[in-house]
């Protein structure tokens, strides 16, 4: 049987609501790039071939967390075929966070470690090489005088008192929302009376789900080569093309328009090759050697510092009454997002926005953490955001089931949202289909639900009361007083719809960035300490055992530092792409 | 470096080549000899993604220490297609939808090959045994075993 | 530096190569070999291969049989004098693992690998060195680890009566995966009762190894759920086994029994 045939389109249910002219879904489409993939063709990064390239490997934290005393390259920079040594003080701009492309968060991770190093696997060096041999040679030659310092694996202790400070760019140990919280909030109803009133049973539950690996069967890489006119290609396999462009302009502090990057023909991604790690280091070292460079990962490094999905825990309160109807559910979530933001900031805002799931509840709150821990940091991967506590929803739903003594299928159904129900971060849904999801799925597993539950319909029975935006509580709890004075003040949140008090969902972001180190120096910076950058492929028969004597190195500086915050290469604001416009 | 020449056959043309001191055949395939077709997914011999076929059996080219083809025959996805017409492989991929991002393909298709050579009618066991080295993150394998099955019955008719 | 590679035309000089040396390795099949020279590990520079043809015989000697150290897994299986030992190769890796992972090599692989060696010992095997002497494998291995191994050029191996030999790899992928354990037993019977059993593990321990205690309670007993009681008691008696990411040590030991009794009774599972 092949696997098309198991599709069953049910065109019998919302039938009036779209013309029945699909052409396309529902069939069977061949890939545009089938025929690359079958004969082997499809262009992968590292499927095009430059003369003279040359190889990096990074120098790795074997710790958890420790301060980095002394890295003694010195020996690692004379063995055979050794090109060059890129330390932290050669990144230009060694600072960033992935989304500070639409302003969402602080810098708050080098490139290259510098002063201590917050996860295992963490870079503190990166070599170049003729070949990946000398390499992995010269890595292992790489001195590096670590400091051990105390670590902390789990979100909930990390916020304890006393904790190690993972990420001094966040010295709670949490994102702070809006500059204002120490976690997302979210706020409909009020869900403490509910839980006192005396016809409700109260259901706790507690859920947790480990990091989880995207595992791409190619592993993450780029080559990086000098073109012409001071340009650099750059064939990556990124999945987030113009990301990883904005952030090699910003690291290495030049204009976008002299980066060449091409993409689009990935291994797999799966959310795994978003953090644009690899292209900054790739270009890095083709500016500093002249030459092609392939920086890619190894299978056990993709592993240990590929950047999973990270670790969640979740605990769920509902107040149920003896019908059924779940009146109230409080939900507190801890995010372990590693030692650096990456994506787990939005991943937290996502989650906020999918509560409580797809079910009418008039009370709901939320306080979800956003921890960060010496873990390998998270990012994204398939529904990151909702993953997670789409588990620990739809485990408690069961629970509230088994509680109150009725069918899963038939509790689920009870509670549904239906079109024109107001939902949590207030708008009114619409299209909703749970309860003939519910129905299908029980009809095909042979699961007998009660007729009149058989009978319900998203279509009928919404809005009414059930559009109505309660009258909420809100607090202050989590509130960062201590927020650095440096850093303006938050817009006020956008306007929410009367009668609301506006506390719920994203705020407007301040429109400058919040942290940053000083400009780069105005002094003209010395001459790069390298060849012309020309592409100077190596004689192949070169006899590659001579050992050099070759000056120390001096950090590198662009020549020409970029002003950078006039026009930032595809800058969005985080606003117009999520959050408060209203649809 | 000591540098050592090498000879082999890759999909029916001699090739010689000189290889560095422990390099592997996936290499010295890729970066010496230009064919592109076997890709690299771990170099641990836990992928599959490097399948090739040295005296018809399946090896990890990952694996293979470059100087043990010598005088011996390696094939690659490159020399499945006869002339302009694809493999019946190929041809069964790609209708049956086996292919996603393309990257544990090679591989597949050269483990899927080596099995056809020795069981043109195999079973569906013996489907999922020949590709239990190969590892696709995309696909969930159900296509690919198709699409095996449809090539196997590809082959026969154009046999016939 | 860089690596280099020797290769030799007889085992016997590969031998002394190997045995003169300190920054060496012997090439197998390469598996474990090559992928330590991918991740670069710094404790060789030299790889020495043999291209002896003695190396992948297959010979019956009397009522042994010699496997020559260079035979892979995927020629265990072809082979129509092996027949008995074709489950334990098969459960080797997948297919192209198993057109290259040889039987020399199986015998040095680190734990959780070893599957095909498990068998071997508990068929009584003996490695043959390059200069002729014999060694028992449970010695072979006790020695692992501590200084440079000898080359082995074949192991001799009983050649167990029809149906005294029986096999199982316990994975919790399958078909190929890494084992969670394997069990190999030689059961020889006397008028239906069992003489002389040798049992073997692989994954329970840092190296294949016997277990004594099974095979004590085996003995003179019948193949029925009375007869194997003790010895499925004794499974995981004294046993230290190895925790890793396939399985926690308190698994290994509280699964033995289970697939031992299976193993011994031939059911499913
Ligand atoms: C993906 C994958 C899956 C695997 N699955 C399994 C499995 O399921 N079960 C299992 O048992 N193993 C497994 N292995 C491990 C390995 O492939 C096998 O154990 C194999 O038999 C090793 O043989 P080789 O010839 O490849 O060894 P090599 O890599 O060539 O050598 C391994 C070691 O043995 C030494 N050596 C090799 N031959 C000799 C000799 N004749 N004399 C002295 N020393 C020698 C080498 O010096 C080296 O130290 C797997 C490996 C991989 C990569
Ligand atoms: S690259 Fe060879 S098996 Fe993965
Ligand atoms: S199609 Fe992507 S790994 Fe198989």
């Amino acid at each position: 049987m092949s696997s098309q045939t198991r599709v069953e389109l049910r065109k019998d249910l919302f039938a009036d609501e779209r013309d029945d002219n699909l052409n396309e879904i529902g069939r069977p489409t061949a890939r545009q790039d089938i025929l690359g993939h079958v004969t082997g063709r499809s262009p992968f990064f590292d499927d095009h071939q430059f003369d003279g390239l040359l190889h990096m490997r990074c120098v790795r934290s074997p710790h958890h967390h420790a301060r980095i005393r002394r890295i003694d390259i010195a020996a690692a920079e004379r063995m055979p075929g050794v090109r060059r040594i890129i330390l932290g003080r050669d990144v230009p701009h060694n600072l960033n966070t992935l989304l500070s492309l639409i302003d969402f968060g602080r810098d708050d991770e080098p490139l290259l470690a510098t002063g201590k190093v917050s996860y295992v696997g963490e870079a503190v060096a990166a070599v170049i090489a003729e070949t990946e041999r000398q390499a992995r040679d010269a890595v292992a030659a790489v001195r590096v005088d670590w400091e051990v310092l105390p670590h902390v694996l789990d979100p909930e202790e990390a916020l304890a008192p006393g904790a190690p400070i993972v990420n001094e760019t966040w010295p709670r140990n949490v994102f702070e929302y809006h500059d204002k919280y120490t976690h997302q909030k979210l706020r409909f109803g009020d869900v403490e009376r509910a839980f006192a009133r005396p016809d409700v049973e109260i259901v706790e539950g507690r859920y947790q789900m480990s990091p989880i690996e995207q595992a791409p069967t190619e592993t993450c890489g780029a080559i990086a080569a000098p073109e012409t006119n001071g340009r650099y290609v750059c064939h990556t396999s990124t999945q987030a093309l113009f990301f990883s462009l904005g952030t090699t302009a910003k690291l290495l502090d030049m204009p976008s328009s002299r980066l060449h990057f091409i993409g689009g023909t990935v291994g797999g991604g799966f959310g795994g090759k978003v953090d644009s790690l690899h292209e900054p280091l790739a270009v890095l070292g083709a500016i500093l050697t002249g030459a092609p460079v392939k920086y890619i990962w190894d299978r056990a490094e993709e592993m240990q510092v590929g950047a999973p999905r990270g670790a969640e825990r979740w605990y769920l309160k509902d107040a149920v009454t003896r019908d059924g109807r779940i009146v109230a559910r409080r939900f507190r979530g801890y995010f372990d997002c590693g030692a650096y933001t990456r994506l787990s900031s939005y991943a937290v805002q996502k989650a906020t926005g999918h509560l409580p799931g797809p079910y009418t509840i008039e009370n709901v709150s939320s306080d979800v953490y956003c921890v960060f821990t010496n873990r390998t940091p998270a990012t994204a991967m398939r529904g990151f955001g909702i993953t997670g506590v789409d588990f620990a929803i739809e485990c408690h739903m069961d629970k509230v089931a088994e509680r109150v003594g009725l069918d899963p299928i038939e509790l689920r159904i009870l509670n549904a949202y239906r079109d024109g129900d107001m939902k949590a971060h207030r708008r009114l849904a619409k299209n909703t289909a749970l309860i003939e999801c519910c129905q299908v799925a029980a009809e095909k597993a042979g699961w007998p639900i009660r007729p009149e539950f058989a009978a319900m319909s998203s279509l009928t029975g919404g809005g009414g009361d059930r559009a109505a935006i309660p009258e909420t509580v809100t607090d202050e709890e989590g509130r960062v007083d201590g927020t650095p004075a440096a850093r303006p003040a938050p817009r006020p949140a956008a306007p929410a719809p009367a009668p609301a008090p506006a506390t719920a969902s994203t705020s407007a972001r301040p429109a400058a960035p919040a942290t940053r180190p000083a400009a780069p120096p105005a002094t003209p910076p010395a001459a790069p300490p390298v060849a012309p950058p020309v592409s100077a492929p190596a004689p192949a028969a070169a006899p590659a055992e001579r050992p050099q004597e070759r000056p120390a190195q001096k950090p590198y500086q662009p020549q020409e530092p970029f002003t950078r915050g006039v026009k930032k290469p595809g800058a969005h604001r985080f606003s117009s792409l999520s959050g408060t416009r209203r649809r | 470096m000591a540098r050592t020449p090498v000879e082999f056959r890759l999909n029916g043309a001699e090739k010689a080549v000189f290889v560095e001191g422990g390099a592997n055949l996936l290499d010295v395939l890729r970066r010496g000899l230009g064919d592109m077709t076997p890709k690299y997914g771990c170099g641990q011999g836990t992928c599959g993604t490097c399948t090739v076929l040295v005296d018809g059996r399946p090896q990890l080219a990952c694996l293979t220490l470059a100087e043990t083809v010598a005088g011996r025959e390696v094939r690659t996805v490159a020399g499945l297609p006869d002339g302009a017409e694809l493999h019946p492989l190929q041809d069964a991929f790609m209708e049956n939808f086996a292919a996603q991002c393309g990257y544990c393909t090679p591989g597949m298709l050269m483990a899927a090959a080596a099995l056809l050579e020795r069981r043109p009618d195999p079973s569906r066991e013996e489907v999922v045994e020949a590709i239990s080295g190969n590892i696709c993150r995309c696909t969930g394998y159900e296509p690919i075993i198709a699409a095996i099955l449809d090539a196997a019955q590809r082959r026969r008719r154009r046999a016939s | 530096m860089g690596l280099t590679v020797e290769t030799y035309a007889s085992a016997a000089e590969a031998a002394r190569a190997l045995a003169a040396a300190q920054d060496a390795r012997y090439l197998g099949g390469g598996t474990l070999v090559m992928r330590a020279v991918n991740y670069g590990d710094q404790s060789f520079r030299r790889i020495l291969r043999a291209t002896d043809p003695a190396l992948g015989r297959i010979a019956a000697q009397g009522g042994r049989i010699s496997v020559g150290a260079g035979v892979t897994m995927a020629e265990i299986t072809e082979s129509r004098e092996l027949g008995f030992l074709a489950p334990a190769a098969r459960a080797v890796g997948g297919p192209a693992i198993r057109s290259m992972a040889t039987v020399g090599g199986n015998l040095f692989a680190a734990h959780p690998y070893g599957d095909l060696a498990a068998a071997l010992l508990a068929l009584d095997g003996r490695a043959v060195l390059a200069d002729g002497r014999e060694q028992a494998l449970d010695e072979l291995f006790a020695a692992r680890g501590r200084g440079q191994q000898p080359l082995v050029t074949a192991v001799t191996i009983a050649r167990p009566e029809r149906g005294a030999f029986r096999f199982r790899k316990v994975s919790r992928v399958k078909p190929k995966g890494v084992s969670v354990m394997s069990i190999a037993a030689w059961l020889p019977r006397s008028g239906g009762r069992i003489a002389g059993a040798r049992v073997a593990y692989g994954a329970m321990g840092p190296t294949p190894r016997r277990v004594p205690r099974v095979e004590q309670a085996l003995e003179g007993r019948t193949l029925d759920a009375a007869g194997v009681q003790a010895a499925v008691a004794a499974a995981a008696e004294g046993l230290d086994p190895p925790e890793d990411a396939i399985a926690s040590a308190w698994y290994r030991r509280a699964v033995a029994p289970v697939h031992l009794r299976r193993l011994l009774l031939e059911e499913d599972g």
